[in-house]
């Protein structure tokens, strides 16, 4: 008995029975629809034989369009989970009153609000910002790919791998219930003994090898793969903002990195870095985490910022106002962006003097935004606007961004943080900010950025529907927040005693249903979209008669981007070629040199999914199984010394001459 | 750019285009992203200096760097070190000159260096467990392993890239990629190198004298 006992105990480590939440409704009743779900699509994918060919043309592919195109969809699937963790949460808040627990247990609530965090960052937010620069950079600067193709493919996988893991947290073991930064004590062992903060710090840890790999690439893509004639100051402001987030991404993530490396040594090993005996100290880690933390934010802002430039310039056909404004703007912020992080914890009580460095420098900060929201308004100014739904996204931007930015520079005043600290104040705020800043920022790329990527634009009707809900709702949900916040509300609160407090939650959630509408309409908008495309359909690959290169090339973009290195001779460089009297060259194609599609980014990300799983439920022979494979795989590629091919011409030539033809139809 | 455009481009009409495709020497871009993650690696580093910065006079009533160091044994340690870069420098003049042989011979000494720097350090961390200084005992000594186990980790996957070289070496021979790849390995050697300064430096020698 006790033999059989020990081996489970060795194959299976934590791993039991009890480990699968079959006592919790809810989880079992969302398991049931994933399975449902998940059935369905590998049925479906089985029956029309799509295997190979998503095997062939996507998993395994390094084109930077289509990994672009996987890290959106990633992206957009993770926020639906992201947002039932939010919806879940303002209905137990509004409902938690009077005496009544609501629907959520503690232990189930607390997972729901450390699970939104982490999702929205590290799998919403980051993925579809990465998406959209791996997109749209190398055209921008009329590179064929980015500089290490592989490379890209493996960032992706290693970030979905960070996404696997979290999803698998749902439904066998737990996932953390320490709030989206996991500060210790609470998130060490002695607190926190079970999985759920080695799921955390486990999908974290693989999720971001793959930023910092996209990170280091797509810096030396824009160092080294500009098209001849592109200055530095001649960049693309998309380009420009893409370049200072990479820079960040490579000097804040090892800090991350490091930080979880000790926490773990804490839970695994034992070590005192950050427990309350043996000499550690806590706060190191808090001091550590928000060093990564307060430049991550600006790693998501600042090519929303980028989108919103070349949306504005581009919507009111003009040239963007104050580009070298713009561009010393940005490169300040991501200076500035590293000496603000103890404002995140002006309560730790690091005295007036330090306090007030860390007040003034994050208030600082607003001088060079204010310049940006400065320069879109003259951008704006005596143009031409079309009110087409990027630039609704970027107004209705600028109004709550605006808002959000003037509650950051209270929250900086540290005796003012010493009240609003950790209150519901501080929650609207960075939703203020995230939402009306990154989020509208990327649904604003998605839907200028759409028909370069698939050919045809998307739909008005349901995009307007959408952005309404969206925009309304906002303000909705998260107005009432301030109020609360103001009342002395702290976060993360279940059950409230006070039920004067009630009426501002049930706003709040109503707010949170009108965006769950909003989302509904977006999704209705993809279909409905992708069932007109014939309709809605773009022949010239310029469809808003784009200023930056991306436009000048066909819709979707062929495999090589352009049949030829364009050469760049102004900043708005599509623009000036239209200018000019551009003619699009109709021969003398050559065949063209391309990096090779590779299955091992898939291979090492799934043998890193498979020594997660082996750290978290203690399963030590698959850990060190699958670390043996990682190794020998990751050494196995390097002795593959074939990683090229040319296109040939004549598939150029074809390629090409289909364009021609497509657009003499076009008149 | 070295190529020319098609049409002769004047001032109003300028070429936007390049007729020949421009030369990217393969692999262009790698001294400059393998530069870029050292950096990051670099940044690993300052975060366990600075741990161990706030950490290390936190003996918790336990022994401190007086009590466990034996400053000569990593004296010896830090010359090994510095010798397998000498001979990874003398490797690199090999490469310069084509001589697939003495490259390999050069790599082979800086690997036994660097097992040796390895082979000196375990037996340092044996002995201080062995005494109960160990990771678990104070926040002083879990920054200090960290510290010097990270460096150690380094050098031994720099060691198992190092062998991989030497085999890759020897079937393709001083290829382009392969210089190259050899030159990426200098830098993430001589880096180790500059950590482990920094590490002799301010853990030991000013550990000595706090």
């Amino acid at each position: 008995m006790s033999d059989s006992y020990t081996l489970a105990k060795i194959i299976f480590g934590r791993l039991t029975w009890e480990s699968f939440p079959i006592h919790e409704p809810i989880l079992i009743g969302t398991f049931i629809m994933v399975l449902i779900g998940g059935v369905g699509v590998v049925g479906a994918i089985t029956k029309y034989k799509l295997w190979g060919y998503l095997w062939t043309e996507w998993f395994t592919t390094v084109d930077h369009k289509r990994i672009g195109i996987m890290y959106m969809i990633l992206g957009l699937i993770m926020f639906l989970r992201g947002f039932a963790d939010a919806i879940m949460m303002r209905l137990q808040q509004a409902m938690a009153f009077n005496g009544s627990e609501g629907y959520l247990n503690a232990h189930h609530y607390d997972q729901v609000f450390t699970a939104h965090g982490v999702i929205m960052i590290f799998f919403v937010a980051m993925p579809m910002v990465t998406g959209l620069m791996n997109y749209i950079v190398p055209l921008q600067i009329g590179a064929r790919d980015v500089s290490f193709p592989f490379l890209n493919n493996f960032s992706f996988w290693m970030t979905t791998s960070g996404a696997v893991t979290v999803m698998m947290s749902l439904f066998v073991g737990e996932f953390a219930r320490t709030g989206w930064l996991a500060y210790p004590p609470l998130s060490g062992i002695a607190y926190s003994p079970d999985v759920g903060v080695d799921y955390y710090i486990w999908a974290l840890q693989i999720a971001g090898i793959g930023t910092l790999l996209s990170g280091v690439n797509l810096v030396a893509t824009i160092v080294k793969m500009r098209a001849p004639g592109m200055t530095m100051m001649k960049m693309p402001i998309f380009t420009w903002t893409s370049l200072c987030t990479n820079v960040l991404i490579v000097a804040a993530f090892p800090v991350l990195t490091a930080v979880l490396a000790l926490l773990s040594l804490d839970r695994y090993a034992g070590t005192a870095f950050f427990t309350n005996d043996f000499g550690g100290n806590a706060m190191m880690y808090v001091n550590l985490i928000w060093i990564w933390g307060h430049p991550e934010v600006y790693i998501l802002i600042l090519p929303a910022f980028g989108i919103f430039s070349e949306i504005t310039s581009t919507f009111s056909g003009k040239r963007l106002f104050g580009y070298t404004s713009m561009v010393y703007a940005t490169v300040v912020i991501t200076i500035l962006s590293y000496v603000v992080w103890l404002h995140h914890f002006f309560t730790m009580g690091s005295g007036a003097s330090v306090n007030s460095f860390f007040g003034i420098t994050t208030m600082v900060i607003s001088i060079p935004t204010g310049a940006k929201i400065f320069n879109w308004l003259f951008t704006m100014y005596r143009g031409r606007i079309r009110f087409e739904l990027p630039m609704m996204w970027t107004i209705a931007f600028m109004l709550t961004f605006t808002v959000g930015g003037m509650t950051g520079v209270l929250l900086a005043v540290p005796p003012a943080d010493f009240v609003l600290h950790n209150s519901l104040f501080l929650i609207a705020h960075f939703h203020n900010v995230i939402i009306g800043g990154v989020l509208f920022g990327l649904f604003a790329g998605i839907n200028y950025w759409w028909p370069k990527a698939f050919g045809f634009k998307l739909d008005t009707v349901w995009g307007k529907r959408s952005f309404w809900l969206w925009a309304v709702g906002f303000w909705l949900a998260f107005m009432p927040l301030y109020i609360l916040g103001l009342m002395g509300v702290t976060r993360r609160m279940r059950v409230f005693d006070d039920p004067s407090l009630q009426i501002w939650f049930v706003i709040a959630a109503l707010g949170a249903f009108m965006i769950a509408a909003g989302i509904a309409c977006m999704l209705m908008q993809f279909y409905v979209s992708i069932r007109d495309r014939e309709k809605l359909r773009d022949t010239t690959g310029d469809p808003w008669d784009g200023r930056t290169l991306e436009w000048a090339t066909s819709s979707p973009p062929p495999d090589y981007n352009f049949a030829f290195t364009p050469v760049i001779h102004d900043g708005d460089a599509w623009s000036d070629m239209k200018k000019r009297g551009y003619q699009r060259p109709l021969d003398g194609f050559r065949s063209i040199h391309m990096p090779s599609n590779t299955g091992t980014g898939v291979i090492l990300a799934g043998l890193s999914t498979a020594f997660s799983v082996g750290m978290i439920w203690y399963m030590w022979w698959l850990a060190g199984l699958s670390f043996v494979g990682i190794l020998a795989v990751a050494i196995g590629h390097t002795f593959n010394y074939k990683r090229d091919f040319h296109i040939p011409v004549e598939d150029v030539v074809r390629t090409e001459g289909e364009r021609t033809k497509l657009l003499a139809t076009q008149g | 750019m070295s190529t020319e455009a098609t049409a002769a481009p004047t001032d109003a009409n300028p070429a936007f285009y390049l007729a020949e495709e421009p030369h990217h020497p393969e692999g262009s871009s790698t001294a400059l992203g393998f530069w870029m993650y050292l950096m990051s690696d670099c940044l690993i580093f300052a975060c366990l200096f600075a741990t161990f910065a706030v950490l290390g006079g936190s003996y918790a009533g336990g022994p401190g760097p007086k009590d466990l160091f034996d400053l000569p044994l990593v004296a010896l340690n830090t010359a090994m070190l510095l010798f397998s870069s000498i001979t990874y420098g003398f490797a690199m003049l090999a490469t310069e000159k084509g001589k697939v042989g003495a490259t390999q011979g050069w790599l082979a000494v800086t690997g036994l260096f660097g097992l040796a720097f390895l082979s000196i350090e375990l037996y340092e961390f044996a002995h201080l467990i062995h005494e109960g200084a160990t990771p678990q005992r104070s926040a002083f000594l879990s920054s200090f392993f960290t510290l010097v186990g990270t460096h150690g980790l380094h050098v031994t996957f720099g060691t198992i890239w190092l062998v991989t070289l030497m085999v890759q070496v020897g079937k393709h021979g001083l290829i382009p990629a392969n210089k190259r790849r050899l030159m990426c390995l200098s830098m993430f050697w001589h880096f180790l190198d500059v950590i482990w300064i920094g590490v002799f430096t301010f853990v030991y020698l000013m550990g000595m004298l706090r």
